[in-house]
């Protein structure tokens, strides 16, 4: 009876992880099947044309660029607020600090908190300054979206760089402001990991950018224009009559998908190369 | 003591850079009470007119006569989470353990590059994946053999797709907690001659209980907000669902759907932005208790 029980336990937990890993499979098929027919390489180099929703020549060089401003200016945006912060508690606070202890669990908290929320939130700041959708207002709500794990994925490698290392240049007489170069250093490959962690969230969120981004069928050039996104262009056109703009919509999600894979295994080989030289 | 000008400048840039940081950190905190208050603010005008509770529990929604009831969404959010912890839960569950410990470390090696892979994945692609594959499946396959005519854009729909999503996060935190349980705990029940899965049952489940509670709270807040691929599977239709097979509107699909008009008519704006500061206050909530248990897991046993 008991190895019975054993056994089927062990065929359940066998099958319920084929299961969870089928269903990647099934989807990353799902994707290839339905976009590699609709890539094109004016896919990836022209801008649409013909009217939004319905114009069936051109591409996604709209999107695609788009998201890359939004995520280059949100990351450094939400670097600009990250960094600080992680050295701030792991090198001027005490190892039992209130003040730390109380900003991990908030930047926990945040990351939990959906991006409909920082949606709606950066939607109302810009109504309240009187703004209209525009990459501005979008790299703003990526930003607030990103900023948590960027927070806490940098100070899982930053908590883990030895008090030893600070306290020796201390005692040469260096302030704690020197060692922040120290402690840089140290957790540089941590940092590389979580500015790709949160590229991939950034660049494939919908939710927040869709009211404060906007969308739009030509590249912006200023901050104050509206600003076309993958994820958006993903949704908007598989909803359209048109066979044409939905190959695009499909396109879409192989691009988006390719290039999240690739960030997700180029963070794993960051962070395995961390974990090896490790002090 | 007497400083010469170069050490006082040292002095006086690690005092600046501390006071920007220090300024910065407690901004990051300040950031859940402004995102709170400002969401507040813009939805007061509704609250001025209406009660909190007729709001909750009104169920008919029609911006343009000026009634908002929220309990059709109310229950469609719930029904969706509902069928998707559902899923995902015993399947996380028997994962966890089996990678925690029956797996042969390549195995894990292989794995868990591949959960990462599922948590990356973006969520507008697992609605993709949900139009392409799990619509027509329930459409044409499973709702035939119970009800007359779904058209598969249903709460099941979303369920499904939502609980594939959640499932990375549930993994994860589990196989946190177990790894954290004492090996000496697992060796005292085996030397007692109990076989691997009586030592799971009686000893590493009982004890990461409250674990298992804090990640499915967890993993209940993020189906609540979970925004674009919920909408583009359930259908959205503002009815409360009778069955799986029937179509439901979870809130965050309502805001997402409806930013377009809300301008359009009174108060319309202040409803959805009040739908906002539900969601965002519940899963404040639920997250704040569950990261609390987790950290007071972590201590306890790493003491």
């Amino acid at each position: 009876m008991r190895k019975f029980e054993e056994r089927f336990f062990k065929v359940l937990m066998i099958l319920a992880t084929i299961i969870i890993l089928g269903s990647l499979f099934m989807i990353l098929v799902a994707v290839v099947k339905r976009g590699l027919p609709a890539m094109s390489w004016d896919m990836v180099t022209k801008i649409p044309s013909g009217g939004f929703y319905l114009g069936k020549e051109g591409g996604l060089l709209n999107a695609i660029v788009g998201s890359l401003y939004l995520v280059l200016g949100s990351t450094v945006l939400g670097l600009i607020i990250a960094i600080p912060v992680v050295i701030y508690i792991n090198v001027y606070l005490p190892k039992k600090s209130f003040l730390a202890d109380i900003t991990r669990l908030s930047a926990d908290v945040l990351f939990g908190i959906p991006s409909i929320v920082y949606g709606a939130f950066g939607f109302s700041l810009m109504v309240y300054f009187g703004l209209k959708t525009s990459l501005f207002g979008g790299i703003i709500a990526v930003a607030l979206l990103i900023t948590p794990i960027l927070i806490r994925s940098m100070d899982e490698v930053a908590r883990l760089v030895p008090k030893d290392l600070k306290d020796a240049a201390l005692s040469l007489g260096a302030t704690r402001y020197e060692i922040i170069r120290v402690v840089l250093k140290q957790i540089s490959p941590g940092i590389t990991t979580a500015i790709l962690l949160s590229i991939g969230r950034a660049i494939g969120d919908a939710a927040s950018v869709l009211f404060t981004a906007g969308y739009t069928d030509s590249i912006p050039t200023s901050l104050s224009q509206p600003v076309a996104t993958l994820p958006l262009a993903i949704f908007f056109q598989l909803s359209s009559p048109i066979q044409e703009v939905q190959d695009r919509a499909y396109a879409a999600a192989l691009i988006l998908t390719l290039i999240v894979l690739a960030l997700s295994l180029a963070a794993r080989f960051y962070s395995s190369k961390f974990s090896k030289n490790k002090i | 003591m007497i400083f010469g000008t170069h050490t006082k400048y040292r002095v006086f840039k690690d005092s600046l850079a501390r006071r920007i940081m220090l300024g910065l950190t407690v901004f990051s905190l300040l950031l859940a009470v402004i995102v709170g208050l400002s969401l507040y603010f813009k939805s007061s005008s509704i609250l001025h007119e209406h009660s909190l509770w007729s709001l909750l529990s009104g169920s008919s929604w029609r911006p343009f006569k000026g009634e908002f009831g929220f309990y059709p969404f109310i229950m469609g959010t719930l029904w969706v989470t509902a069928i998707s912890i559902f899923i995902a839960l015993p399947l996380c569950i028997l994962t966890s353990i089996f990678l925690s410990e029956y797996a042969h470390p390549y195995i894990k090696k292989i794995v868990f590059p591949l959960i990462d892979i599922l948590a990356g994945i973006p969520p507008v692609v697992y609605g993709v994946w949900g139009i392409l594959v799990v619509v027509p499946f329930i459409s044409e396959k499973l709702a035939p053999h119970f009800v007359e005519f779904s058209s598969g854009y249903s709460v099941l729909a979303g369920g499904i797709v939502l609980a594939i999503m959640i499932m990375p996060l549930i993994i994860s935190i589990l196989i946190e907690i177990f790894a954290a349980i004492p090996k000496e705990l697992r060796d005292a029940s085996l030397s007692l001659g109990a076989t691997n899965w009586q030592t799971v049952k009686f000893v590493v489940l009982r004890k990461s209980l409250p674990g298992i509670v804090a990640a499915i709270v967890l993993a209940v807040s993020r189906a609540f907000g979970e925004t674009i691929a919920v909408l583009m599977v359930c259908g959205n239709m503002s009815a409360v669902p009778k069955s799986v097979f029937d179509s439901g509107y979870p809130l965050p699909a309502l805001i997402a759907n409806n930013y377009g008009e809300m301008m359009s008519l009174p108060l319309y704006d202040s409803a959805l932005m009040l739908a906002a500061l539900i969601l965002f206050v519940i899963i404040l909530i639920f997250n704040a208790a569950s990261r609390i248990i987790l950290t007071r897991i972590e201590r306890r046993f790493a003491l």
